[in-house]
Order: C-alpha cells, then structure tokens, then sequence
C-alpha cells in the first residue's frame, strides 16, 4: 500500500511540475494567432487513448478477479440465490456491451485521429443501422425486464402462513427485536406507551402482549421461512442485513415487512468462510442521525430444533419488567401474570 | 416569427444606444445582456464547484485515514472537530449532504444550464438577447440570493441541513432528530425555495426565446442539439421544480406550524409527538418526481454540449441528428414516471415496483441510442483533440460506464442489495456527477474564446483532462466493488461492523485519488483566470464550427451581431460535406453559393429560400 502511494504521489509531483514548466512558457509566450491543428500533440492523446483503454481493462480485470471473494459476500437465504444469479445474468449482459461499446469509443478516437490529407467520412444517418440499435437493446433489457420482475415477485410474495413472525423496531441508534411468545402472536402497540422502559410502546390491555419477548440480538432458525415485521419510532431507518440479501426501510407510522428462508446457520457459515469469528449483521442503510454508522444488530441463526430450545428458554419482558403490571387493567392482571409465567404468589 | 424579427431588430439601436452609457454596475453587475448573465453563472458556479469538492476532500479524508487527526482543519472548523482530533460524525453528515446539495443543485443545474443556455440560446439561434433580459437579471440575481442564504447556513452554531441531500423527513422536519435541522433546515428550505424561483425565471425564458426569437431560416430541424437539449431541459424543470416547491411548502409546515403531512406515530426525545396520519413516503414520492427529472436537468444540456463539440472536432456531422433529437425528448418525457425507482425497498406496493422497474428499463433504450450515435460519429471522423473533445469523450465514456450500472440499480430485485450502498454512489457519480461535469468543462473549453476573445492554453488543458479522466474513474470505479460488498453510503465510519471492516487500502486509494482530482481542477482554475486576461487572441472562428455564434463579432456587445442577424440556410453539421472545398459550410452559408456539394434536393430548395441577400424587413416565408 505504502509503494502505492509513493508512486501515485510520485505521478502527481511530476505532472505538477510538467504544469508548472508550461505555465511559466505560457507566461513568456508571444500572443500571436495560430489556428493550424497541433499535430504532435494530437497523436500523443490519440495514444493515450489507446493506452488508458488497455490500461484501465487490464487492471479492472485483475482486480476483478484477484479480489472476487471479498466483494462477493456468501449468501445466505433463499431468494438471495436468486438475486444473485439475475445480478450475474445483468453483469454479463451489461458488460458485454459495456466493454464493447469502451472499446469501440477509444479505438476509434485512436483510429481516426486528424489527418491534413483525409477527410472524413460524411455519414449524417442510417435508417437500418439505428433500427437495429434501436431493437436489439429493446430486446436484451426486455429480457432482462422479465427475469428481473419474475423474481422481484417471487420475492415480495406472500409470506408462507407458517412463518416465524419476529418484529424488528429502528430507533436512534438501535434495533431492537421482538418475539410474540408462546401464543404465536405479537401484541399490539401504541407509540404513546414508550417509554424508557417500553421501548415498544406495548399495550398490555392486548392479552397477546402478555408473553412477547424481547433478545438483545436476532435469532433465526434455518430453514424456516421468517417474516420480519419491520418499523421505526422516530425517524426512518432501513434494516439491511447483506449476507441475506435482505433490505427494507423501517418507516414510523408505516410498518413494512420482508420474509426470506435462511439456509446457512452461524456455525455453517464460520467453517464455509473459515472465519471463527463471523457472524451475520443487521446494519441501518437510512441516514438517521449523528450515530447512523452504529446501529448493528448482531444475528444469529440456529438449526432448527436449537432456535425452537432458545425460543423455550426466553422469558417474557412482562416476567423482566413486573413493575408494569400495575399498569394494566385490573380485571387482567390475573391472566397476564399466567400469560407473562409470572408466579401469582409474587404479587 | 418575421414580427419579433423587426421587434428586436428596432430594439437593438435603442440597446447599442445605452450601451455607451453604461455604468459599471449596469454593465457587469446587474446586466441584462446574456453574455455577462451566463459570466456571473459560470463564475457562482465555478465558486460553488470549488466549495463542493473541499467539502469532498475532508469527508473523503474521514473515510480514507479514519486514524489520522484533523486537528489541524480546527482553525477553519472550530468546534466541529472533537477534543480528539477527529470530524465530529454530525459534521461529516453536514459535509456530505451540503456537498450534494451544491453538487448537483447549484453547480451542476445553476452553474450548466444557466451558463451555457444563457450564453448560448441567443447566440446559437440568432438572437439579439432573451425574451426578457430583466427576468434573466432576476434569475441570477434570485440564485445570488439562493446561494448567499446557503452559505450562511454553513457557519452557523447548529450546523448546515444534515438530513442528506433528499432531506427526507421525519429526520429533515425534527429538531431533535440531529442538530443540522434546526436553523440549518431552515436556511437550507429558504434558499431552495429563491433556487426554484431562480430556475423558473430562467427556464421560462430559454423556451419562449427558442420558440419565438429564431433568426430567419432558424427552424426546429435546423436547430443545434445545444439548444435542442437546453429546451427540453428547460421544459424538464419548469414542470418538475413546482412540484419541490409543493414539497418543500408541506415540510415546512409540519416543521414550523403543527402539521403532520409526514409525521405520524413518532417518539422521540423522550416524548411522543401529536402529530399522526402523515406518511414520510409521501415527501419521497414528492421529492423524486423532482429528483429523477432533476438528474436528466443535470445531464441533458451535458449531452447536448457534447454532441455539438463532438461533431465539430470529428468533422462530421453528427450522427442520426433527429435520431439524436428523437432520444432527447423520449429521455425528458420518460423522466417523468421512473421516479419510484428510487423507492423500490420503502415499502410501496411491489406490484408498483414492477411497474417502474419496466419503465425504467424503457428508458435505457434511447439512451443506448444517444451512445451508439456519439460512436458512430467518431468512427471514420477526422479527430482533432481539442480540450473540450477530450472531455466530450470522456463523457461518454462515463454515461457508458454509469449508464451500465443504472441496469442494476432499476433491477427491483437486486436494488434490494445495492440500494443506499457505495455502489450508488459510484454510479450518480460516474453517470450524473461526473457526465455533467465534463460536459460543463467542455463547454468552458470549446466556447472561452466566445466568451472572453481569448483561447484557453491547451496543453494545460490536456494535463487537466488526463488527471481528471483517470482521477474519477479511481475515485469512483472501486466505489463499486465496495457497494456490491454492501458498503453502506453516509457512513462516518465502517469499523462497527465486521462486514463492513475490510476495504481500508481500497479506501485510502480513493482518497488520494479524491485529492489528485481535486489538484488536476486547479490547473483548469489557472489556466482560466489567466487564460481571461492573458490568453492567446482567438481567431474568428478558432475551431471551424458552422454554428452562428462564430459568425458574431470577437467580442459582441450587447445585441450580438453589430448589423442584421444572419440568415441560417442549412443544419449546423455540414461537416465534411462531399465536394465542398472546406471541411464545413456554417449555418449562414445559402445552398446557392455551394453549388459543388450540394445534394439534389438542396439545389432545389434554393428556388424557395429565394433571398440570399437578405433584407430585415421581408418576411421569410419557408418558415412554418
Ligand atoms: C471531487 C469529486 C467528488 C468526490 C471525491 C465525491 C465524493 C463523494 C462521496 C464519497 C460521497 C458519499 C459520502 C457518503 O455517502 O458518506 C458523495 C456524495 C454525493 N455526491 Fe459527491 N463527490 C465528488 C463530486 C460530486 C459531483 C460532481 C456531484 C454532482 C452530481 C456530486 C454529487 C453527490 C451527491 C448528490 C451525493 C449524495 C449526498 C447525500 O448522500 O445526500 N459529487 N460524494
Ligand atoms: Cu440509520
Ligand atoms: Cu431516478
């Protein structure tokens, strides 16, 4: 790295000094007119063209290729295989043409520099030429437009009715995670109810809040279709979690959702990326304040019967927090205490 | 036509008259005369650009040597750098939403449009000046005002608007939600709003002096895809500004008087505001049925700029001209409903998602078309490198590169994992930060000796392109790499997390990258300033171009043409022309008087453009 910048720095001090040359000749130079086409200077950027094109493609190559495992996350769900592949099926579409269309430009500029003895070539239109560059793009992108919206849909389909429902709540600057509890459900809420305490705005007068509970990090169970109920309180946020492929803004007033399959677990994905220390993170991806490049939500994803242990071993926030059972209604308190597996005798 | 013909044709002694008179501040400060307008843009602009890349530069230093202290930026930041050395992470928010923000508002809209609509409509056409000087006065000076209010609002106490340059609400519209939208907000509101005002002064000007001003013989198929692009541009922000106006209005509301038009159901501070019912995603349908027609309003007089040096400096005509035109108003009409490509993962409806996904695509094809052309141009020209032709193919260059990633990102399905990551970044950048910006500097090379009687030196101008050219593809080519890794952009920092926590080397790159750029615009700022007073004298015509500006004097004074406008007789690309003895015949140039390349149909048309010698008085009436 450092020889890199010594060079670098090294190309700027000369080209300074090459600058510097010329604006002391500029200063010293008669001012006459001069209208005839500076030759050598011409072939020199015509070559330069040529090299910046071979340059810039040798190193965008061996860049590419040398250092493909490290912009190239592993994924992790379902229709992230998906994505993928439509990413992979638009790279080599797009840089089909774009290498094309790179090249034919600079060689062209290199080809067809200023002659004094040629003249160029008076070509004002061509019908047949632009109706095929008209229609073979038209084609190609409706292609791409069809597999693009296929899996778009696939995606933003219904969720499947047995997935694991889990809330996912942006606030500055943290996530928080929510689980509705033995019952399956998530209680209601109400932003009024926040407090520092209820981060959620719970509304215990809901008998379904009773057991919801609430882990500091993200637990998944592979293989499982999940359904993150996705919102924020203050400003917007947006969950993105990219080893899944998974982003969506949480907006206040406007919960959103996304489902997706995890099919790695944390474990699995330690021993493919050989890493010990990996783990999978939630990061925020909507400007929302002074600690936007804070919020991470670590995430965890279990096989299948250890999520369902994990999820056994939680206890209610109601059960945490029993401060907050004088606030609910008297004639529940009974149910929410059984509900929260709270001992009645406690009380 | 042949009436506003006579009108300004009556106007112009009275205007030659006053010119002798003219005080200082009339001549030079509050001008009339589109020149010195497009002079006082160019010369904002130019200041603003400068602005806008420091800014660059220091958050560019965050993100490439997060270890290095800064502790000698305190005397300028003062309390924006914390006890330890480094940029306070609100401040770098500041610094890159204000950069935006002057980037793309009052650099490239402000400072390209009404430079080079203004110098050149008039110019280009044949026109004694705009339909209403006054109101092109107005527009510069409510644009001075503009920029006046926003560079206050950089030295205040709470800081310049932090929210992004999308301001999105509810963080734009709270106070408490981060310090910059306070007073910040505020000014940032306030200067927008004399902005629009600004812009609309001026587009309405561009399009009534295209349509009503056109010297005789001037018809649409004649016109220069310069003033082709400017009218649709100006056309562009006429009806998509009014609609930030509406946007603005509603958040400034909901910031000073209590409504919720995009407040609803928020705790905050520790306490739960009243407002509800409001939708934030409003303000981002609002904002980007702005915003998207707003990045053609930056890119569509580049292009256009561009088409005309290219073919100058090919000596060809350009190809597929109507073809070219074709694009340009299926671009500006298609740039009215992809806007929710912006918006794909806020949670809309995804079948509307599909919608726009298709659109989207839809407008790749005329753009794939303008590219094809420019090729098709080069191909079997006769190339002459001037700095302005270096700058115009390196725009293609850079509209092919971000046009490419522009697939990806109207992609529903993958915009899922590139969305508000460095790989959008890279792509505005190439696409529309950097297009424009080599379609502006070209502008400044290819049209200084108009401007200022003098050339700009060339060989500065060569070493300004090539460290430009390469320096924005290292700043902004690796962007990519890092965006498909999932790199989130407004990031102060990326060691919280372990994803995000490689790429140091790569990042530093860019920044000394970022910082060469920069050094390479100096060069240009010298070579222009001394180029002003102390260039070469230009010839006549300095790059042999057939459009009528090179037919006005050296120097024109207010009015343009000393005597009567020119007639125009032919397109402006008759480069190269078969038979013809030079390799170009300027618009003004009558088919009876070239008699060796004419085609067939053009011998014709000479019986009906009758009046080679025109007089001011007679009515043209090949006109439509
Ligand atoms: C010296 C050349 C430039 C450099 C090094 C540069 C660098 C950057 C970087 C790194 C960001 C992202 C910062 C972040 O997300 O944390 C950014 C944002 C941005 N830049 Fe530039 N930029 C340059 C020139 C331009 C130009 C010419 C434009 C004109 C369109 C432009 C428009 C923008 C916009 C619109 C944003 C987004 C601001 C936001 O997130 O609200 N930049 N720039
Ligand atoms: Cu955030
Ligand atoms: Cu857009």
């Amino acid at each position: 790295m450092m020889n890199l910048v010594l060079i670098v720095g090294g190309l700027l001090v000369l080209t300074i000094i090459i600058a510097l040359v010329r604006v002391s000749s500029l200063i010293s130079v008669a001012r006459k007119e001069r209208t005839k086409i500076d030759k050598s200077s011409n072939k020199v950027n015509g070559l330069l063209m040529l090299i910046f094109l071979i340059v810039s493609g040798v190193v965008t190559i061996w860049y590419s290729i040398s250092t493909f495992d490290d912009y190239n996350l592993p994924i992790a769900s379902e229709h992230g295989l998906e994505t993928d592949r439509l990413f992979w099926i638009t790279m080599v579409i797009t840089g089909f043409i774009f290498v094309l269309t790179n090249i034919l430009l600079f060689y062209f500029s290199f080809r067809y520099q200023y002659n004094e003895d040629r003249r160029a070539y008076f070509f004002p239109d061509n019908n047949k030429l632009e109706i095929i560059w008209t229609v073979v793009p038209a084609i190609v992108l409706t292609l791409l437009v069809i597999v693009g919206i296929s899996t778009w849909n696939d995606i933003t389909g219904k969720a499947p009715k047995d997935s694991e429902v889990i809330e996912i709540m942006g606030f500055q600057f943290a996530w928080v995670t929510r689980y509705p509890g033995k019952d399956n459900k998530l209680g209601n809420y109400n932003y009024r109810l926040i407090d520092a305490e209820n981060l959620f705005g719970l509304d215990f007068s809901d008998r379904n809040a009773h057991d919801d509970f609430m882990p500091r990090e993200l637990h998944l169970p592979k293989g499982k279709p999940v359904l993150l109920k996705i919102r924020a309180r203050d400003v917007i946020h947006s969950v993105f979690a990219p080893h899944f492929r998974l982003k969506m803004d949480a907006v206040p007033g406007m919960p959103t959702q996304f489902w997706f399959v995890p099919i790695k677990t944390t474990e699995e994905m330690r021993v493919e990326t050989g890493n010990d220390e990996f783990n999978y993170e939630i990061a925020c991806t909507e400007l929302c304040g002074k600690g936007h490049f804070t919020m991470r939500l670590l995430v965890i994803v279990h096989e299948l019967e250890d999520y369902e242990k994990w999820k056994a071993t939680q206890q209610p926030w109601l059960a945490k927090n029993p401060d907050y059972i004088s606030k609910i209604p008297e004639e529940m308190r009974e149910l929410a205490m059984i509900n929260a597996g709270i001992s009645l005798d406690e009380k | 036509m042949a009436i506003a013909d006579i009108h300004v044709a009556e106007d112009t002694h009275h205007e030659d008259h006053l010119d002798h008179e003219q005080s200082f501040v009339t001549k030079y400060i509050f001008s009339q005369d589109h020149k010195t307008i497009a002079k006082q843009f160019l010369i904002t602009g130019i200041f603003w650009a400068l602005m806008g890349g420091l800014m660059s530069l220091v958050f560019r230093l965050q993100l490439g040597f997060p270890e290095a202290t800064l502790e000698w930026l305190r005397p300028i930041f003062g309390g924006w750098i914390t006890e330890s050395g480094k940029l306070e992470p609100e401040f770098y928010l500041a610094m890159v939403t204000m950069h935006g923000t002057i980037m793309v508002f009052f650099v490239l809209t402000a400072g390209l449009s009404g430079t080079f609509s203004n110098f050149l409509i008039p110019l280009q056409i044949g026109a004694r000046d705009m339909a209403s000087g006054f109101m092109n006065m107005l527009s510069y000076w409510f644009f001075f005002v503009s920029s006046v209010v926003m560079f206050i609002s950089l030295f205040i106490e709470t800081g310049p608007a932090m929210g992004g340059w999308v301001i999105y609400p509810p963080l734009s519209a709270l106070p408490q939600a981060i310090s910059g939208s306070g007073l910040g907000m505020t000014m940032w509101l306030i200067a927008m709003m004399f902005f629009i005002v600004s812009t609309m002064l001026g587009g309405i000007n561009y399009i009534t002096t295209i349509i009503n001003l056109r010297t005789r013989g001037m018809s649409f198929t004649r016109l220069p895809l310069t003033i082709w692009a400017f009218f649709l541009t100006a056309i562009l922000g006429l009806l998509s500004f009014p609609v930030l106006v509406a946007a603005v209005l509603l958040l400034i509301f909901d910031r000073s008087f209590g409504t919720s038009f995009y407040l609803s159901d928020i705790y905050i501070g520790g306490e739960a505001l009243p407002n509800s019912g409001g939708s934030p995603i409003l303000f981002q349908h609002l904002f980007w049925f702005l915003g998207h027609p707003e990045v053609y309003i930056v890119i569509l007089p580049a292009l256009g700029i561009t088409s005309e040096i290219i073919s100058t400096n090919s000596r060809k005509p350009i190809f597929g001209y109507k073809a070219m035109i074709g694009s340009l108003m299926a671009i500006a009409i298609l740039s009215f409903v992809v806007w929710a490509h912006h918006m794909f993962i806020t949670g809309m409806n995804p079948f509307l998602g599909s919608v726009f996904m298709l659109l989207t695509f839809i407008i790749a094809v005329p753009s794939a078309i303008k590219v094809f052309n420019y090729i098709t141009t080069l191909w079997r020209g006769n190339i002459i490198f001037t700095p302005a032709m270096l700058f115009s193919i390196g725009l293609v260059s850079f509209f092919i590169t971000g046009g490419v990633t522009g697939i990806f990102l109207g992609s529903a399905a993958l915009d899922i994992q590139l969305h508000d990551t460095y790989f959008v970044v890279a792509h505005f950048h190439i696409v529309m930060g950097s297009a424009a910006f080599f379609g502006m500097v070209a502008g400044v090379y290819h049209w200084f000796p108009k401007m200022f009687g003098r050339m700009m030196d060339a060989r500065l101008g060569y070493i300004h392109f090539w460290m430009s050219f390469v320096g924005v593809y290292s700043v902004f080519f690796p962007m990519h790499y890092i965006g498909i890794a999932g790199f989130p952009r407004r990031y102060y920092s990326f060691t919280n997390f372990d994803a995000f926590n490689s790429y140091a080397d790569l990042n530093a790159l860019i920044t000394i990258a970022a910082f060469i750029t920069m050094s390479a615009q100096f060069i240009f700022l010298f070579n222009f300033f001394y180029s002003i007073f102390r260039g070469r004298k230009t010839p006549q015509n300095p790059w042999n171009s057939n459009t009528l500006e090179w037919t006005a004097p050296i120097n024109p004074e207010h009015g343009n043409w000393p005597g009567e406008i020119p007639t125009v007789y032919r397109w402006p690309y008759d480069y190269s022309k078969p038979g013809a003895k030079e390799d170009f015949i300027p618009q003004n140039i009558p088919f009876s008087e070239t008699p060796e390349s004419n085609f067939p149909n053009e011998t014709e048309s000479i019986k009906l453009q009758g009046i080679d010698k025109g007089d001011a008085i007679i009515v043209d009436e090949t006109e439509e």
